[in-house]
């Protein structure tokens, strides 16, 4: 019985790696597992090498996994690309002339090839040769075949009853085939009984929090890895009266949203680096007319257009540093893709109640892959608007010109929509008094200043950042602390374990999830005098650097980097804290 | 009904004599002739001594960024679509650093003004070549004379596909506020480009220059074309309503009825939560 699998099927872009991988990983999760994928792909629309890997437990998983005990080779370079990561024993599963496995001399895997193009078109469709494929793959785990048929039927009912029965022809060709070639291979993966699991992307959940939160319009650019941002939202606002808008450039992006928000409408846009870049200067006006705006930042792998399909967590003092001048802000950066729903949905309360921009964190790693998690609760987040007035609360202001920039105790002022009786205001990017006309006075100036930058000093998510220390290590006790933010979550939870059963020091996990302002007094507790490792995808350890600027932790920590496009493996991460250590 | 006392905003800091002036007046004439009240216009300008336009009106304004009044603008309608939504500007701001948004509303068609104070030269920094400057026009930045020629914006705005389009001169209130009337009630994109000297750095395009040169189209033309002909031969100096066209606006194309205001503080809608979840269960 297995308790567990990683799988990965390889070929040339556009021949449906990527269908065929959810396809298979939907088995899973039916199956009542819990998966986690990672997609390799590059900057072109056919051709070139691409991947999809997955590992599928009975427990809990949140990281695609360093190793393949199933490899599908739908082009020659799969095979060759990813031939170090094959375990002993793997099954290799090629096309090939006639129907056989064989041994490689002096390697660990087998490969059982298979003529699956000729195959494919005898059924109707060279295509199906990725569901023999898959078909090999279900009974090399021995997996129901009823679970694989009612898939294919949700997704090929559409294109007629003919598709559906070939595509199960094929996938049961391959059970056919494994039967009689691999007998000895077949393990059957063990059913679990879960079956409150969703099965979701990083920018889907995005969205969805977004959906929930109350956002009614996404205005953005197309960029990869956050357009599937916008692509989900376009699918899903409508319904409840809200509109997404592809607009002209980066720039429009976020000043139709800047728009959209000030008149009233939780608003948002969404972007890569290369975008954010863009939106820089309208980031700051945000911040200087204290309109709020929920920017969802994706990460990849950058400068300049850089590696805009690969993965990078190159952007953190970009989102916390950039813009001319000083503006208050609000950088959030969920650990996982459950998490990136909540955020998503709290990024906009923050932006209401402090009524400034707020960045959402993202990079390829989250954005792009699939996770199985439990249903949301709709209960943890709700949906506050801050000082949002109504049109009976304007009113008792009694002002003919209403004080948009009022100073009050907590620096937020009230806020009136435009469109409200007694409500008339000016919202200015420049300098101004309270009334919102310019205003250049020394004592104004820096009455203005304090307001905006000291209003956000407490803004805080009410998670403001997940630890973890997996069985009995209280962190404060930890000889050694790994910080990471965003996607690396699985994978240092998981190096973290290993780590701590080698038993010589204790490890605990730290994963921020609120990057800017950072909760100081809270992470000194947690510091104390121990080791602190950053981890993180950037070269220059932005993370640490950032650390290390709000707290007085220069000699005790150390950062482990990778800036390959490629996220971390586990095996990696142990051997370089080895060293570090 | 509103007066032109309840229009009155900040105090002005333009010159004494700035075309903006008439600019202004014309916006808060036309306002007051159409029985609107303050409360329900939101004027967003760009930056540059046109962008005050927003502080110097008394209504809901929003003073933004150079060359973004247009984008904030759509985005405050797509907002709520319930206000009549004005951007305004100047040559420098919207046909030098914003032309590409201009090209794009004009195309979309969202319902709102968009009305630019021409003075064909960047008077907040005193005195710069814009992107209207004349073939040869000398500044401090083009010495020896400007080698370029100046961005045409009626004809980019018709022929990219802008349902309503004019020009009017601050020096006759009269037609500009009776144009500016007609451009707030038109329902979709509408762009209005005004002649406003820069009496202080313009010493090229002044009152005298446009009293002389001007010829006013007194109804507009049936075609783009036709309109574009009569631009070319009279080398852009015309005013009057160039083109006008009825056509659906962006948002009555979308055919969405919107519901981006009344969200409340309070739970999430579980309903919601529960039918989207549905897509990604196993």
């Amino acid at each position: 019985m297995r308790k567990s699998i990683e799988w990965m099927v390889g070929g040339q872009q556009g021949e449906g790696i990527d269908s065929t991988g959810e396809l298979f990983a939907r088995t899973l999760v039916k199956h009542g597992y819990s998966v986690s994928t990672y997609k390799q792909f590059m900057s072109r629309i056919k051709g070139g090498h691409s991947n999809f890997k997955l590992k599928a437990t009975k427990d809990r998983n949140y990281y695609a996994g360093d190793d393949v005990e199933i490899l599908l080779c739908l082009d020659k370079e799969s095979l060759s690309k990813n031939e170090d990561k094959l375990v002993e024993n793997a099954v290799v599963i090629m096309e090939g002339k006639e129907t056989g496995v064989e041994r490689p001399e002096g390697k660990n895997y087998q490969i059982l090839s298979v003529p699956l193009k000729k195959i494919a078109t005898d059924l109707g469709n060279p295509l199906y040769k990725n569901m023999i494929a898959i078909g090999i793959s279900s009974a090399l785990l021995d997996l129901p075949q009823d679970i694989l048929g009612e898939i294919i039927g949700d997704i090929f009912s559409r294109k007629g009853e003919d598709v559906v029965k070939a595509n199960i022809e094929a996938v049961q060709k391959g059970y056919e085939i494994t039967q009689e070639f691999l007998p000895e291979q077949i393990a059957k993966l063990e059913a679990t009984e879960n079956d409150d699991l969703l099965f979701i992307s990083g920018n889907e959940a995005t969205g969805f929090g977004s959906l929930m939160a109350g956002c009614r319009y996404l205005s953005a650019y197309p960029i990869t890895p956050a357009s599937e941002v916008m692509e989900w939202l376009a699918q899903e606002l409508p319904a409840v009266g809200g509109t997404v808008m592809q607009v002209e450039d980066e720039i429009a992006g976020i000043a139709f949203a800047i728009g959209a928000n000030y008149s009233g409408t939780r608003a948002m846009t969404s972007t890569s680096g290369p975008g954010l870049s863009l939106k820089t200067e309208a980031l700051g006006m945000a911040g200087m007319a204290e309109v709020p705006i929920v920017i969802v930042n994706s990460q990849r792998g950058g400068p300049s257009t850089g590696l805009p399909t690969k993965h990078e967590q190159s952007d953190l003092q970009h989102m916390i540093y950039s813009t001319h001048g000083e503006i208050p802000r609000i950088v959030l950066y969920p650990s996982t893709i459950e998490d990136a729903f909540y955020l998503a949905a709290e990024s906009f309360n923050l932006a209401e109640i402090y009524q400034c921009p707020v960045i959402l964190a993202l990079d390829l790693g989250l954005s792009m892959n699939k996770m199985t998690i439990p249903s949301f609760d709709s209960k943890r987040v709700g949906i506050d608007r801050g000082k949002l007035l109504t049109e009976d609360q304007v009113g008792e202001y009694d002002e003919a010109f209403f004080k948009r920039y009022r100073v009050t105790d907590d620096g937020i002022s009230p806020r009136p929509k435009p469109g409200m009786k007694q409500g008339i205001h000016l919202t200015s990017s420049n300098e101004h008094g309270e009334d919102g006309y310019i205003n250049e006075e020394t004592d104004v100036r820096n009455k203005m200043m304090r307001k905006r930058l000291e209003k956000i000093k407490d803004a805080m998510i009410q998670e403001p950042y997940k630890l973890q220390s997996n069985g009995d290590i209280d962190p404060k006790n930890a000889d050694v602390l790994l910080v990471g933010m965003g996607s690396t979550y699985g994978a240092i939870e998981e190096a973290m374990t290993k780590l701590n059963a080698e038993g010589k020091e204790t490890f605990a996990h730290l994963h921020l999830q609120q990057l800017y302002p950072l909760p100081i007094n809270e992470l000194k507790d947690l510091f104390g005098n121990r080791k602190i490792i950053t981890i993180e995808n950037n070269y220059t350890g932005q993370l640490r650097l950032l650390l290390q600027q709000y707290l007085p932790i220069h000699d005790q920590i150390e950062s482990i980097v990778q800036y390959d496009g490629d996220p971390f493996m586990v095996r990696s991460i142990v051997e370089q804290m080895k060293e570090v250590v | 009904m509103a007066t032109m006392k309840d229009l009155r905003g900040d105090v002005s800091t333009w010159c004494p004599g700035c075309g903006h002036f008439s600019v202004m007046a014309g916006i808060q004439k036309a306002i007051v002739e159409l029985g609107y009240e303050p409360h329900e216009f939101a004027i967003i300008s760009g930056i540059g001594c046109s962008g005050k336009v927003s502080e110097y009106i008394r209504s809901n304004g929003f003073h933004t960024i150079h060359g973004r009044s247009v984008p904030v603008a759509q985005g405050v309608k797509m907002g709520n679509p319930d206000l009549k939504v004005i951007a305004s500007g100047g040559d420098g701001d919207g046909y030098g650093i914003g032309l590409g948004h201009f090209v794009h509303a004009s195309r979309r068609n969202i319902d709102m003004s968009y009305i630019v104070m021409d003075n064909n030269i960047y008077g907040l920094t005193k005195g710069q070549t814009s992107p209207r400057s004349s073939h040869g026009f000398e500044t401090k930045s083009a010495a020896q004379s400007n080698k370029e020629y100046p961005v045409d914006p009626i004809t980019t705005s018709i022929v990219n596909g802008a349902t309503f389009v004019a020009q009017g001169y601050a020096g006759n209130i009269k037609e500009l506020s009776n144009i500016l009337k007609r451009a707030i009630e038109h329902r979709g994109f509408s762009h209005v480009n005004i002649y406003s000297p820069c009496v202080t750095f313009n010493k090229v395009n002044t009152y005298d220059f446009y009293k002389e040169n001007l010829t006013t189209i007194e109804a507009p033309f049936e075609t783009r074309d036709e309109a574009i002909a009569s631009i070319r031969e009279h080398e852009g100096l015309v005013t009057g309503i160039l083109y006008e066209e009825s056509r659906d606006d962006f948002q009555t194309k979308l055919g969405t009825d919107f519901d981006m205001q009344s969200l409340e503080s309070g739970p999430m809608d579980e309903a919601l939560l529960k039918r989207v979840q549905k897509k990604f269960e196993s």
